[in-house]
């Protein structure tokens, strides 16, 4: 028997305003998968992140995470369940120090049954990235990028989640930095952590994740394995510009 | 404030022309119906709603079309009707004098403030303008020979001499009515006119005119200065009114009034305010008759409008949405 | 010099009392981005509340403190009833919504209270004035101000600096949308921001009350001083506000005090009390558009996303 997935979008349609953005965009992860958002800018993998956190709410279609339906949910409570974001643009909290930015929104959202342990504490924190650990006491807008995005990670890892969602996580990264983003991913998804990623390094994806999205303008126009996606240069050129 | 795409009612061609040609010809009755009556109150106040919503009328030119939130608006109303005064006290009753040191002195305060104050935005600047006025508050309340914090009385009129006497309640009552529709005219025709597109351009882009090649630190101090004016002139017209000067006319809680009334009536209509003044005042009389607490109704009354009525009472009669 | 330094200490007591009606304001304003024109109103309902409840129970403090309390449960209510429904909204539509809520106030205290205004007398040991240098006594009750004051103003260092809600504050005051995005009720964040304000606020009205005045529309005075305050002090920022209501308490007391005297100098007798009394009231704006010319966003902006 199979277990439902962790994460079921099934025809989101989102707007900005009057705009509509998404056209019905489906996508489902299951638990310990690594699922990846690709396209081009604009095209509506942040919407679709945003949607599934509750903070621009679809207007129609559903969402259903660890068996609950959240398309309705404020924000708050779609983090409770257990979703955590790594935001575009990291936007860490500029006037409190790395520190602060750890443990202000700390929770266990792994889930009530079990009275599971928390997994993620300060000091697992640090021991991913130990670079948090040296800066603890510095305030978070004086880090560099690298710093902010580990701190980023690390502030997601905190509360616990099940479904930890990236958005652009090596955006604007030197390669060296970028490297080590993927190689935490790496052991992230490793330890079983269920990740849905949006980012533009198709090989660094390939690598690592499951399976992948890709969307166009609002609507999913491909899924597949990345033994497919590694095999479809048609589709990397098409739709991703490579 | 609101940035995003707006369609601004810059005429008097609209449907909503209907509701405003009958408040005009209910206001153009009200001496009529009050002589029928015979109830010389009815002339009195409102009359007080004319000349108040020249005053909002005059905000709403910066505030609503040009995005100014001046909170100091009632300064001019004092100043305005302290030139009144004072002049009156020293001896000078032509209101060939009175009227036009009215204006000039309204608006050259609102140069001064203009000048220093349209370098900031946001909430500096109302800030700024509220400093402005406290100012004038508290050097009005310094003002001993002018009757201090406790006023002074009026005891004439401004004269005209032959030409009309103020004396005349039904005719000092037909002046501010057509001054009030020149005021409108005289927005209307602003607002059309090339520097007042530029005036509302600058309102929800302003980098944009600057990039254009408008000076619109200008532009916002002639519509400043303007509309400072006007409300000067409103503000000889109350001293004229209520033969009486106060630093009270200049309070903080006053500009509040202006700015309710403006909001109130729809900030977007040329006839917002005179409709805004209307609905504050006379909710404000009929309440005060139906109750010795008005203002337990009145005042959630104000906070349920902020709160589901996006545009004021003009958007309740059809206008169109604040953005 | 004596006099001077009484007048300094007039000055910081004052300051000290605008920092707890600054402070509560600049919380709200900086995270919930919304202008409280009612804030005063919470200001008065806090003297009230102390008069009735010191007359009732016979103790200053008993009644300060339930009054304390009658403040923060009115702040609570209010924000649930009516301030969340204006959240995101236009600042014209707060102006219009919080002044009707002023209007309201006024009213609501001259139903229950009547139109003359409250008393609220010190019990007899704050009555007296303590020698603190040679040759200058001072107010005990006016020591006692500063004092209390100095401890909420440390209270609320460690509140904001030093625990998670504080953190969570600070976090708001530059991105909300991220603190609900990681699991904090902001809903429930807001309220509380805003009822420690409006306790602050109430706080502020009664300690005040002994030394000037119960009475309607006691708010409406000081709530300009207030957000000329916020404004110096940088928008959100509590140790603005705490600087900043120094200074200006400074500078009114400063002003007030030494403007005519200056004045009587160099104009006559009359003109010197009457354009004195008008200057002096004048610092605290001139103050504020000095800071803004040279600091635009106050003293101490907080670093907004």
């Amino acid at each position: 028997m199979a277990d439902a997935p962790l994460l079921e979008v099934t025809g989101i349609e989102t707007s900005y305003g009057l705009s509509r953005v998404l056209f019905g965009v489906s996508l489902k992860i299951e638990t310990g998968e690594m699922v990846s958002l690709l396209g081009r800018n604009g095209m509506g993998k942040t919407t679709t992140v945003r949607s599934i956190m509750g903070l621009t709410p679809a207007a129609a279609g559903s969402i259903h995470f660890a068996g609950k339906e959240i398309r309705l949910l404020p924000a708050y409570r779609v983090a409770k369940l257990g979703i955590g974001l790594v935001p575009e643009g990291r936007q860490v909290f500029p006037n409190l120090t790395a520190h602060e930015n750890l443990v202000a929104t700390a929770a266990n959202h792994r889930g009530a049954n079990a009275g599971r342990d928390r997994i993620w504490t300060i000091d697992t924190v640090h021991a991913l990235f130990p670079r948090l650990a040296e800066r603890a006491g510095s305030m978070a807008n004086v880090l560099s990028g690298g710093e902010q995005q580990m701190l980023a990670i690390g502030r997601a890892l905190m509360t616990n989640p099940r479904l930890l969602i990236l958005d652009e996580a090596t955006e604007g990264l030197a390669p060296l930095i970028r490297d080590e983003i993927w190689h935490c991913l790496h052991r992230l998804r490793a330890a079983g952590q269920s990740i849905l990623v949006i980012d533009k390094n198709v090989e660094a994806l390939t690598r690592i994740a499951d399976r992948h999205y890709v969307v166009e303008r609002g609507r999913v126009v491909w899924t597949g394995s990345s033994a497919e996606l590694a095999n479809a240069p048609d589709i990397q050129h098409r739709y991703l510009g490579i | 404030m609101n940035d995003a795409l707006q369609t601004w009612r810059v005429g008097l061609v609209d449907p909503r022309a209907v509701i405003n040609a009958a408040v005009l010809f209910v206001l153009a009755l009200v001496p009529v119906y009050a002589a029928a009556v015979g109830d010389p109150f009815t002339i009195t106040l409102f009359n007080r709603i004319i000349i108040l919503a020249m005053a909002a009328l005059s905000l709403n030119l910066i505030m609503g079309f040009g995005g100014m939130v001046s909170f100091g608006h009632a300064a001019y109303l004092g100043i305005g009707g302290y030139a009144v005064g004072i002049l009156a006290k020293e001896g000078v009753g032509s209101g060939l004098v009175q009227w036009p040191v009215a204006v000039a002195a309204s608006a050259l305060f609102a140069l001064v403030v203009g000048a220093l104050s349209l370098r900031t935005r946001g909430v500096y600047f109302i800030m700024i303008t509220l400093a402005f006025a406290q100012m004038i508050y508290y050097v009005a309340i310094g003002l001993d020979r002018y009757g201090g914090d406790d006023g002074l009385t009026i005891y004439r009129r401004s004269s005209f001499d032959a030409l009309l006497d103020l004396n005349n309640k039904t005719l000092f009552y037909y002046l501010c009515l057509a001054l009030l529709l020149a005021s409108i005219y005289l927005v209307w025709r602003i607002l059309n006119s090339r520097f007042g597109l530029v005036i509302q351009g600058a309102r929800s882009n302003d980098r944009r005119m600057r990039a254009i090649g408008f000076p619109t630190f200008r532009y916002k101090l002639v519509c400043f200065v303007i509309a400072g004016a006007m409300c000067g002139l409103a503000g000889a017209l109350l001293a004229n009114h209520t033969n009486f000067i106060s630093p009270a006319m200049m309070h903080w809680t006053r500009s509040g009034d202006l700015i309710v009334m403006a909001v109130l009536g729809g900030m977007n209509a040329m006839f917002g305010p005179l409709i805004g003044a209307m609905a504050f005042l006379l909710l404000n009389e009929w309440l005060s008759r139906l109750t010795d607490y008005p203002d337990l109704i009145l005042g959630p009354l104000l906070l349920l409008v902020a709160i589901y009525v996006h545009g004021g009472i003009d958007a309740l009669i059809g206008g169109g949405r604040r953005g | 010099m004596l006099y001077f330094i009484e007048q300094f200490l007039n000055g910081v007591q004052l300051g000290m009392l605008l920092f707890l009606l600054a402070a509560g304001l600049t919380l709200v304003f900086g995270i919930m981005d919304l202008v409280n024109l009612a804030h005063g109103s919470l200001y008065m309902i806090g003297a009230y509340f102390a008069a009735t409840f010191a007359a009732w129970t016979e103790s200053f403090v008993l009644g300060a403190v339930l009054a304390v309390i009658a403040a923060l449960v009115v702040g609570m209510a209010l924000e649930v009833v009516a301030i969340r429904r204006l959240y995101g909204r236009d600042h014209l539509d707060h102006v219009l919504g919080t002044f009707g809520l002023l209007l309201f106030f006024n009213e609501l205290v001259r139903l229950v209270w009547g139109p003359a205004g409250l008393t609220l007398s010190l019990p007899s040991p704050m009555l007296s004035a303590v020698q603190v240098l040679p040759g200058l006594y001072y107010p005990v009750y006016r020591l006692v101000i500063i004092a209390v004051t100095l401890a909420v103003a440390l209270f609320l260092y460690v509140l904001i600096m030093r625990t998670r809600l504080g953190m969570l504050i600070r976090a708001g005051a530059s991105n909300r949308e991220m603190v609900g995005a990681l699991g904090v009720n902001i809903k429930l964040l807001y309220t509380l921001i805003f009822a420690l304000g409006a306790a602050l606020a109430g706080f502020a009205g009664l300690m005040q009350a002994p030394i000037l005045t119960v009475q309607i529309g006691m708010g409406e005075n000081i709530l300009i001083a207030a957000f000329v305050v916020v404004t110096i002090g940088g928008i959100g920022s509590i140790r603005g506000a705490f600087v900043a209501a120094l200074l200006v308490g400074l500078a009114d007391t400063v002003g007030r005090t030494f403007v005519p005297d200056l004045l009587h100098r160099f104009l006559s007798n009359a003109a010197a009390s009457g354009l004195g009394r008008g200057l002096s009231s004048m610092m605290i704006y001139l103050l504020m558009a000095l800071v803004l010319i040279v600091r635009p966003e106050g003293l101490f902006p907080a670093t907004r996303k």
